[in-house]
């Protein structure tokens, strides 16, 4: 059998010979544009690129247009339910802590399996391959926290316009950009897509509610020494429980918290508690992830 | 250009390749040839920095490549399911490996390109298209940045006659212009036309890595796929 055409003529198929063209005088702009930026961006340049694809690729997820819708139906409802702009707030505070890690470890899990096509496919292309997974986490961690900055942050400005209203806001994108990262980290590590999803909500479940039980344990166990201090170092360790006690020391309630509350007031609601709490929030964000790196470099895809 | 130096990998209990030390030189079109299970597939994964090995070297153009990933330009790569994000457009696709690869090529080649006439489905989404077309793809991707090196795994599997025809033309000019081409199949009438060597390798070892005319005449053979029986044969019965 003889092929119609011999490759690599020049007569046929014009129009897409045009597109070519087309195309490498845009490659041309953009590497004159390139060269002018100097050498940071250039570095920077591969991620940025991929990361279009993948925030592209998530923001088509209906999913992710689900969850906004819900987050704000939420919120305005809890606030129009309760009149009280404070009393909307706590009751949002604790739905927030409870739905953005959720749907952040799961959405991101889900994601990265569903991508592993899309991964294998850059990892063949002379790229790093830590440039392959950063650019997955801010896809994931830029799209949920746009929902969360639409879905909480729209009804909160409307309703709770105050420093408060605004560190539930960040603590609830500072808490997707977490459960993202340790959701990387549980998928890197475990090759099935079951099990993936299984360990994903298994740690969801550790930080929302067995560490709080386990630390309840541990203080009825041992109530006869001073724990205050020690608790301080508890919260830390649970990036949901630093959120919740972050936010309600900006609600002046820390009261009903007892000696302890009185402790993390002291601390924790200060300017440099704030910066403590917000740096342990951000190690919560990049150690998982440059463990997940880690071990992302050396995997067989 | 490529030399692997007792290259080995096991997943699990399982040992995909065995200290495998092998030189493979420009110009040369390698028929990788082996029971499903042989540790092909892996190799191939290995050259490309897909799976790690656990130990040994491997080198392109004389500089060590395992970790790196700069040296991936000179590879093209035509995998054997060729899987990719189900919500893209074909043109899409295109663009983002286009754009991904823009400082590393030299020249783009799509005379693939043309005679698969890409234009025609560049509008539609990967996940509708036939296993044949995403295979067209794939072969136009591994093809389009006119690469030193080119690993094909099982390309005409899936291809339609006609299509199979012209990735094999394309195949043949491409090792006239002195690339490396690596090719595993199963179907080895089409080894036969495409490659000059070949690479026997069963329980991720090498058997054997010499010339198909070598090959036949020590056999006695005057067809690739009668002279690899007649190895399998021996390899069985020893």
């Amino acid at each position: 059998m003889k092929p119609p055409e011999s490759l690599g003529s020049q007569t046929t198929l014009a129009p897409l010979a045009d597109y070519n063209s087309t195309v490498l005088k845009q490659t041309d702009l953009i590497k004159s544009s390139d060269r002018s930026a100097g050498r940071a961006v250039r570095n920077a340049s591969p991620l940025l690129r991929i990361v279009k694809y993948v925030l592209y690729d998530i923001l088509q997820n209906r999913m992710i247009i689900g969850y906004t819708l819900f987050l704000l139906a939420m919120s305005f409802g809890l606030f129009n339910l309760s009149g009280d702009p404070t009393k909307g707030l706590a009751s949002l505070l604790n739905i927030v802590l409870i739905v953005t890690p959720l749907v952040s470890i799961v959405f991101a899990t889900i994601h990265f399996y569903n991508a592993s096509e899309f991964i294998e496919l850059l990892a063949a292309q002379p790229i790093r391959r830590s440039v392959i997974i950063w650019s997955e986490f801010l896809g994931l961690a830029v799209a949920l926290m746009l929902a969360v900055l639409v879905g909480i942050g729209l009804p909160v400005a409307l309703f709770a316009a105050n420093g408060t209203g605004l560190s539930l806001v960040v603590v609830a994108a500072g808490l997707s950009v977490v459960f993202v990262s340790i959701a990387l980290l549980a998928s890197v590590i475990t090759r099935d897509k079951a099990k993936g999803i299984g360990v994903a909500l298994l740690l969801w479940f550790y930080f929302s509610l067995l560490y709080d039980a386990l630390v309840l344990f541990l203080m009825f166990a041992l109530a006869d020494y001073p724990l205050e201090k020690a608790m301080l170092a508890f919260v830390s360790l649970n990036p949901i429980d630093l959120a919740r006690v972050v936010v309600l020391l900006q609600m002046d309630i820390s009261a009903l918290m007892g000696y302890t509350g009185a402790l993390f007031r002291e601390f924790l609601g200060t300017n440099l508690g704030i910066v403590f709490a917000v740096a342990v929030l951000l190690l919560w964000a990049v150690l998982p992830m440059l463990w997940a790196v880690r071990v992302f470099r050396k995997k067989d895809l | 250009m490529i030399e692997s130096t007792a290259l080995s990998k096991s997943f699990g209990k399982l040992i995909a390749l065995d200290h495998v030390s092998v030189c493979m030189n420009a110009g040369q079109a390698i028929s990788l040839v082996g029971p499903n299970g042989s540790g092909k597939t892996t190799f191939l994964k290995c050259l490309l920095g897909l799976v790690i090995p656990d130990s040994g070297e491997l080198t392109l153009n004389g500089r060590p490549v395992l970790q790196g990933w700069d040296y991936r330009r000179y590879i093209g790569y035509m995998p054997q399911i060729g899987r990719y994000p189900d919500n893209m457009r074909v043109g899409q696709l295109f663009d983002m490996v286009r754009e991904i690869r823009r400082d590393t090529f030299n020249r783009l080649d799509d005379d693939l390109m043309r005679a698969y006439e890409v234009d025609k489905f560049a509008h539609k989404t990967m996940r509708t298209l036939s296993g044949g077309t995403r295979q067209k793809v794939s072969a136009c991707l591994a093809f389009l940045f006119d690469p030193q090196v080119l690993i094909l795994d099982e390309p005409t599997a899936g291809l339609d006659p006609l299509a199979s025809e012209i990735l094999k033309e394309k195949v043949l000019a491409e090792k006239e212009k002195g690339k490396l081409v690596l090719v595993t199949s199963h179907i080895l009438s089409d080894l036969d036309e495409l490659t000059t060597d070949v690479m026997y390798i069963i329980d991720g070892k090498i058997k054997l890595f010499q010339p198909i005319e070598q090959l036949k005449i020590q056999t006695g053979e005057s067809k690739l796929n009668r002279a690899i029986a007649q190895i399998m044969k021996q390899t069985t019965v020893a």
